[in-house]
């Protein structure tokens, strides 16, 4: 039995909405989240400065991106390495577009368009090419370093598309900010940013909510738990992964283009190997074939590198935070590692949860709430059942 | 340019495509047994490397002969480094392709972090042994044919341990069919354990290698993952054909790629060859063609 | 030609693996609305046979015709689409999935949502699983996993549904209850079952097709087949006396 199929794979599926059960604790999920992120919306900009209200913004954009894995990967079982490539063709297409145009309604389209396009493309050419899983990873990650050893090495002068300047490894600097649509007049300000990346972010989640109850959600649920089964069923598992693979890449394009513009800068590390690690160790730890888990994780993950990379983290400090005995023992262990290191804890929390929690914290936390809100005689005698296999 | 010149520029021109083979070959042939034998895709290979270069360094300044350095400390260091990642990741793992690449990927990130918090995030030179030497008016470096000749031994010295020796008995049967591995689960792990360190140790050693070509520093896997992978996974199961038809391939396509453009779209190109072959062969070079090879 | 209207048909059908001739020059025939079983000792070419049958194998020679149309080596997807059900030797079912959205997945392609609620609660009842609608398919004991296979394929209206050892691994009331459903499946379809478990072909069988060494070694009734000289030698002699 594999790790999934404790508590059926469709995370409380709408199936089981046939019970009252099932149905509650998806309404139950559905409104904590829009109410959580309504009083975000509303109440961060009233208690944070602008300066933090920057650093939250960022969160919530990569939190699109994480979610554009958690289709693809937790939902579709298509481990894509790669990731970062579509959201690094979203930034730059946005950018590129942007110095040409002047109005942001086509270049916010393009970024979303033409990642989706190259990810339609990929997926064809790997998904009707029969190509195994495992090759799969090997092929998004070597695309992804392919992007960025070709776009790192267009620093010359004679690398211009248009107005802009691709700036190879130096990146595109100033890039203008979005404006409503049909107004190039009035741009985005910081604030403004805030709003429009929240208000997306929501829209973006509750489309997958809806998506993933709808036929085709169901489909490419099955076909993740056994692609021959659905093949003999009649479904062509080539298209529907296809069709997840390039939604994914329109919404990882989608979080590149915000990310542009928060920045107002871009450079080729947003194809690296680090960004697509970084996507893959948000939805792990979060849990994968849930939606809120990667969101949850991006934002911890984003966090936690950010406090150690920023705080100058010094014994005093940490030892507010975990107490002078850990503090103690950490640093005489890792004496000469810097705590900065975010590379080494990115990478220690990836061999964790692969080796320890590999369902990720959120399905975990899911389960222990069941488990205690559970009273019906039946779902204990279902539970003994399934301790029992 | 005389007819004297131009055999000299062809002499130079076939010394750099062979030694962009066999430097792929030499990268990639610790993976490609990793690989072949246990169906392991090990993301850290590249850490591998670097790791091999930083042993020969460490081992040079502290007064070893480069060479022993090169070929003895960088091999056994990353060797030991090896087994002990297997014993303690990736044994936990077997059968779970995809978490493998997870574990290996983290175990890579992790040792990028540990080794810039010990040497830092910068390049550690050594210079090339052995000097120029000139062709004509063309100068090409000595130490480039070293590089050749010991990926040549190298290649040879697989060759015989596979072919007469019991361990190179198994892994035959594990490349003939991938199911071995997984049939023959009662094998004492000690052979696991020790193809993962003579894996890891044929990385280290070619990490050395590098090192005093490129230099050293942290993040320096990064640049030859890519390269080793297409190596390993355009060759298909079979470590010696594989490895070797695919570092021709590859490496021919790199050399005439970097010549009419720039190194960095050399690689480009050869990394997109790459990806539409593995798409046309699917199983790999050895999968269709050289099947019963070695 | 008389009589019904040939649905499946091979013509010299036939698989070789490297120097192994798994199958070879098997011409089959199935008319529509039959019931056929297809037996053979082990390594007699049934599940390549099978596997030819349903696109899983791009025969070498020969074609597979169903209702006059090739469809050697044509797309899984597309058999299903052409109304093949198929059910596998191991129970290929969703694992992580409910058994109710395990049927609703198979219901619902090419249905309106209602119509497949409805599909999916009358065959919850045929196959006995009323009862564990909401549990996890991986918790189910063997032979409920083999009736849900069977209720999957149902959910598809099928014309021809291909079972592959569909009593295999179940207890013999289980086997009863099988063989029970697969005669009233054939009321209003095709099938052509896989076994070797003699009792349970006897328990449904009309016509009885015995493969041996990749070739048709005989077609014909049940009891003419038990009393055949060569099957009994090649296969049946072991069993049946024991």
């Amino acid at each position: 039995m594999n790790a999934r199929s404790r508590n059926g794979a469709l995370n409380g599926g709408a199936l089981n909405g046939g019970t009252w059960n099932g149905r509650a604790w998806n309404i139950a999920g559905l409104v904590t989240v829009g109410v959580v992120g309504l009083a975000a919306m509303i109440g961060l900009p009233l208690v944070l400065e602008l300066s933090s209200l920057l650093d939250v913004t960022v969160y919530l954009i990569l939190a699109i991106l994480a979610l554009s894995l958690a289709l693809v990967w937790g939902y579709g079982g298509t481990l894509c390495f790669g990731q970062s490539a579509f959201f690094g063709l979203g930034a730059y297409a946005y950018a590129i577009a942007m110095f040409n145009i002047g109005e942001s309604t086509i270049p916010f389209l393009l970024a979303i368009v033409l990642p989706a396009a190259f990810a339609a493309l990929l997926g064809y050419f790997m998904f009707y090419g029969r190509i195994s899983d495992v090759y799969l990873g090997v092929i998004t990650l070597t695309v992804t370093l392919i992007l960025f050893n070709a776009v790192n090495s267009t620093a010359g002068p004679e690398y211009q598309i248009g107005e802009a300047r691709l700036g190879g490894f130096n990146g595109i600097p100033s890039i203008p900010p979005l404006n409503w649509p049909g107004m190039p007049d009035s741009a985005l300000d910081l604030n403004d940013l805030f709003y429009v990346s929240i208000v997306l972010l929501m829209a973006v989640y509750f489309g997958l909510r809806w998506l993933l109850v709808s036929r085709f959600g169901r489909v490419i649920v099955a076909i993740r738990e056994n692609e021959q089964r659905a093949g003999f069923l009649g479904y062509d598992a080539r298209l529907y992964k296809l069709a997840t693979f390039t939604l994914g890449g329109a919404l990882a394009g989608l979080a590149g283009c915000l990310f542009a513009n928060w920045g107002a800068f871009v450079s080729p590390t947003i194809f690296g190997l680090g960004q697509s690690a970084q996507i893959i160790i948000w939805v792990i730890v979060g849990g994968r074939g849930t939606l809120i888990g990667p969101v949850v994780g991006c934002i911890a993950i984003q966090w936690l590198t950010a406090f150690l990379g920023s705080a100058q983290l010094t014994k005093a400090s940490l030892a507010q935070v975990v107490g002078p005995t850990v503090a103690d023992a950490l640093s005489s262990v890792m004496g000469f590692a810097d705590l900065s290191n975010t590379s080494l804890i990115l990478g220690a929390v990836l061999l964790a949860f692969v080796l320890l929690v590999p369902r990720g914290v959120m399905p975990s936390l899911l389960d222990l709430a069941r488990f205690l809100v559970r009273r019906r005689p039946a779902d204990a005698l279902a539970d003994k059942a399934e301790r029992a296999t | 340019m005389s007819e004297g010149e131009s055999v000299d520029l062809v002499l130079v021109l076939a010394i750099q495509v062979l030694f962009a083979m066999a430097s792929l070959a030499l990268i990639s042939v610790g993976l490609a047994v990793i690989f072949g034998m246990m169906r392991v895709i090990n993301l850290a290979h590249g850490e591998f490397l670097m790791l091999g270069g930083y042993s020969a360094i460490v081992a040079n300044q502290h007064g070893v002969n480069l060479w022993i350095a090169m070929l003895v400390v960088a091999p056994l260091v990353v060797g030991a480094i090896g087994v002990v990642v297997e014993r303690t990741l990736i044994r936990f793992l077997y059968g779970r392709m995809i978490d493998t690449m997870l574990a290996t990927w983290g175990l890579s990130l992790f040792l990028i972090g540990l080794v810039t918090g010990i040497f830092g995030n910068t390049t550690v030179g050594i210079s090339a042994p052995l000097g120029g030497m000139a062709i004509g008016n063309y100068r090409t470096s000595i130490y480039g044919l070293v590089v050749i000749a010991i990926t040549a031994a190298l290649l040879v010295a697989i060759y015989l341990v596979l072919r007469y020796t019991r361990l190179g008995l198994f892994a035959r049967g594990t490349m003939q069919n991938p199911n071995m591995a997984a049939a023959l689960g009662l094998s004492p792990p000690k052979v696991y354990a020790v193809t993962f360190g003579i894996g890891a140790a044929l990385s280290g050693l070619a990490g050395a290698l590098i090192a005093p070509i490129s230099g050293v520093f942290p993040t320096i896997g990064i640049a030859y993952i890519a390269k080793a992978f297409i190596t390993v996974i355009g060759g298909g199961a079979a470590i010696l054909s594989g490895t070797i038809s695919a570092a021709a391939l590859f490496g021919a396509i790199q050399e005439v790629a970097t010549y009419f453009t720039t190194p960095v779209f050399g690689v480009v190109i050869t990394l997109a060859a790459a990806i539409v072959l593995i798409r046309l062969l699917p199983q790999g070079i050895t999968g269709r063609f050289l099947k019963r090879w070695l | 030609m008389t009589g019904p209207a040939v649905l499946l048909e091979t013509v010299d059908l036939g698989m070789r693996f490297g120097g192994v001739e798994a199958v070879s020059d098997v011409n089959f025939r199935l008319t529509e609305g039959e019931l056929r079983c297809l037996i053979g000792p082990n390594g007699a070419g049934k599940s390549t046979f099978f596997k030819l049958l349903t696109g899983q194998l791009l025969p070498t020679r020969g074609k597979v015709l169903y209702r006059g149309r090739d469809i050697s080596g044509i797309e899984t997807h597309e058999v299903a689409r052409l109304g093949i059900g198929i059910k596998t030797q191991v129970p290929s079912v969703f694992d992580g999935l409910s058994v109710r959205e395990n049927l609703w997945i198979a219901a619902s392609r090419g249905r309106p949502t209602r119509r497949a609620n409805e599909m999916v609660d009358e065959i919850l009842s045929r196959i006995a699983l009323a009862g564990s609608a909401q549990r996890t398919v991986g918790q189910l004991a063997h032979g409920q996993r083999q009736w849900l296979e069977l209720g999957i394929v149902l959910a598809g209206e099928p014309e021809l549904i291909l079972l592959d050892e569909p009593a295999a691994g179940m207890t013999h009331e289980e086997v009863v209850r099988t063989a029970e459903l697969i005669r009233e499946i054939n009321r209003t379809r095709s099938l052509i079952v896989v076994e070797h478990d003699m009792q349970f072909i006897r328990m449904i069988a009309s016509k009885v097709t015995v493969l041996d060494r990749g070739r048709v070694l005989v077609e014909d009734s049940m009891e003419n087949i038990l009393r055949h000289p060569t099957v009994r030698d090649v296969y049946l002699g072991k069993r049946v006396a024991a």
